[in-house]
């Protein structure tokens, strides 16, 4: 299916999505669906580099917690509406995706992962210190009660949507391109990518930058979300272990692994965060972790196809 | 006539360990050289200098007359050098075709060459030119050990070389075999590209070399007419001890 073809089916689906949330007419149920929708852009940004590439990153919060505090220093000094936030809170996590990327990239497998993870520490300990993004306190952002006779949280629901679909179309896009062959050949064999002319060191770079960047986008909305943001619910590790988790359980290999995997834990999480406790969440993901790297390696995906 | 590749004083060390000192040789346009040397006497560490994998710390190495000192792999390649791996390297998850797409994206096409309309042939065509055009949609696993260099010999002439480095693309193969890579490495001389072998078979390295090259202990103790140089006191010495 050609790019274009794809992108309208996916905003069908979008307004179908959107159209069913209003029709449940509760508004838990933007509430839910945003943090899956969330979920889906991490998991997809995470999937461009740890499942194109083979570079496992567990800063996911880092990247995701930039986006947010961009917002909130944004909020303070301007009063740009919230897309442009998005973008800039995106170019922010972008532009460290990049820094991290030229600085660790040289360090591979597990010694990248533990770089990312060591990465996240420093940047949580920086925002914890500076006072303007309200430090340890935290920092309490006042949401407007409605946008264009929307009512905000489905205005959120609505932008996460967007950018569910944007990020998708990237990931679909990068893969079929030469882009995307060039991130497989470094995934399968890095000194054989290089002497077969894919300069892998750019390549890395295009593909922490563009993951760093999603995840930033995603994250820029939260403050609006949560009203209140403190560095420990920014930060926290929940976001890097289901982040890895989602594209680990609906397969790597494709763009539509990630999406199924977020959908699915997604949703399973909210469920359960709602009828049992929240604390469960994260035992669903481990548990499920652990059935899916034993029974199926490759994912759901890969219960399909070859 | 200038070279295709000229190799003055080249040096590497790894650490307080010496693996190529002073080594020296030209090769032509054309031309098909053998590189021997015992296990450990640094003939793939001069591969990996000459084609980018390493840096040597002193020498030169030109290629076409420009000097190559700077350059990363991936633009050496770019520019016609090309090298197949010791133990083959493919890249698992792709089929064989996809294996080949990758040295035509990435180092044919920045040259302004293959077209992409084309590229689909142009794996046809490799493939077949190795006999594995039937396996094309095959992943890298299914194939035997013969087929594994094969595809590493046409992965290294998708990027269409002007001098191909091939790294023991014998090593372990039947006699039979052995013949069929031979004759394959001397059809692609036939059609321009200059070869570098290095091998152990020396049964193989005399039917192909024009000229031999022996290293020992990283450096260079003989060149010159290969059936001279198998009998020099030196060369003998090394490999069967004095």
């Amino acid at each position: 299916m050609r790019t274009a073809g794809f992108v309208v089916l996916l905003l069908v689906v979008a307004a179908a999505v959107f159209g069913a949330a209003r029709l449940v007419d509760n508004p838990y149920a933007f509430f839910a669906g945003y943090v899956v929708l969330q979920y889906i852009v991490l998991a997809t940004a995470w999937n461009i580099l740890g499942g194109y590439t083979g570079y496992v990153n567990f800063g996911t919060a880092a990247f995701f917690a930039l986006g947010a505090y961009s917002t909130v220093a944004l909020h303070k000094l301007t009063a740009l509406p919230l897309p442009a936030m998005m973008l800039a809170g995106g170019i922010v996590s972008g532009a460290v995706g990049l820094g991290t990327g030229y600085f660790t990239l040289r360090l591979r497998g597990t010694y990248f992962s533990i770089a990312t993870l060591a990465m996240a520490v420093v940047v949580q300990t920086l925002i914890t210190n500076w006072s303007f993004v309200g430090g340890s306190r935290g920092a309490y952002v006042v949401r407007p009660a409605e946008v264009m006779g929307l009512d905000y949280v489905q205005y959120l629901f609505l932008l996460m949507l967007l950018l569910a679909v944007a990020a998708v179309t990237i990931a679909r896009t990068i893969e079929r391109s030469r882009l995307g062959t060039g991130f497989a050949a470094i995934r399968d064999d890095e000194v054989a990518a290089e002497a077969n002319g894919v300069p892998t060191l750019r390549l890395k770079l295009v593909a922490t930058a563009l993951s760093g960047g999603l995840m930033g986008m995603a994250g820029a909305p939260l403050p609006y979300y949560v009203t209140y943001l403190d560095p420990a619910s920014g930060f926290s590790l929940s976001y890097a272990v289901n982040t890895i988790a989602m594209p680990l359980i609906g397969g790597t290999a494709s763009w539509i692994g990630p999406v199924i995997g977020a959908v699915l834990l997604g949703t399973l999480q909210q469920v359960a965060t709602v009828t049992i406790s929240s604390a469960l969440s994260l035992l669903i993901v481990g548990l499920l972790l652990v059935g899916f790297v034993v029974a199926a390696p490759r994912g759901i995906i890969g219960w399909f196809g070859k | 006539m200038t070279a295709l590749l000229q190799v003055q004083g080249l040096g590497k060390r790894f650490g307080g360990f010496v693996a190529l000192a002073d080594v020296s040789f030209d090769v032509a346009e054309g031309e098909r050289l053998g590189l021997i040397g015992p296990n450990g006497s640094g003939k793939s560490t001069l591969v990996n200098c000459l084609c980018g994998t390493l840096r040597n710390e002193s020498g030169e190495v030109r290629f076409a007359g420009q000097k190559l000192a700077g350059l990363n792999a991936h633009q050496r390649i770019r520019r016609g050098l090309a090298r197949s791996f010791q133990l083959p390297r493919p890249f698992g998850t792709m089929t064989l075709a996809e294996n080949l797409r990758v040295p035509i994206l990435y180092a044919v096409q920045p040259r302004g060459g293959a077209r992409v309309p084309d590229i689909a042939r142009r794996c046809t065509d490799l493939l077949g030119m190795v006999g594995l055009a039937d396996k094309a949609d095959r992943k890298p696993a299914d194939l035997t050990q013969i087929e594994m260099r094969k595809l590493e010999l046409a992965r290294a002439m998708a990027s269409e070389p002007r001098l191909l480095i091939a790294d023991e693309a014998m090593a372990g193969l039947s006699h039979q075999e052995v013949d069929e890579i031979l004759a394959l490495l001397l059809r692609l001389n036939a059609e321009g590209v200059t070869i570098i072998m290095i091998e152990h078979i020396m049964r193989a390295v005399l039917a192909f070399s024009q000229r031999l090259v022996v290293l020992v202990a990283g450096r260079k103790i003989a060149d010159g007419d290969p059936q001279a140089v198998v009998r020099e006191q030196a060369v003998v010495e090394a490999y069967l001890g004095s």
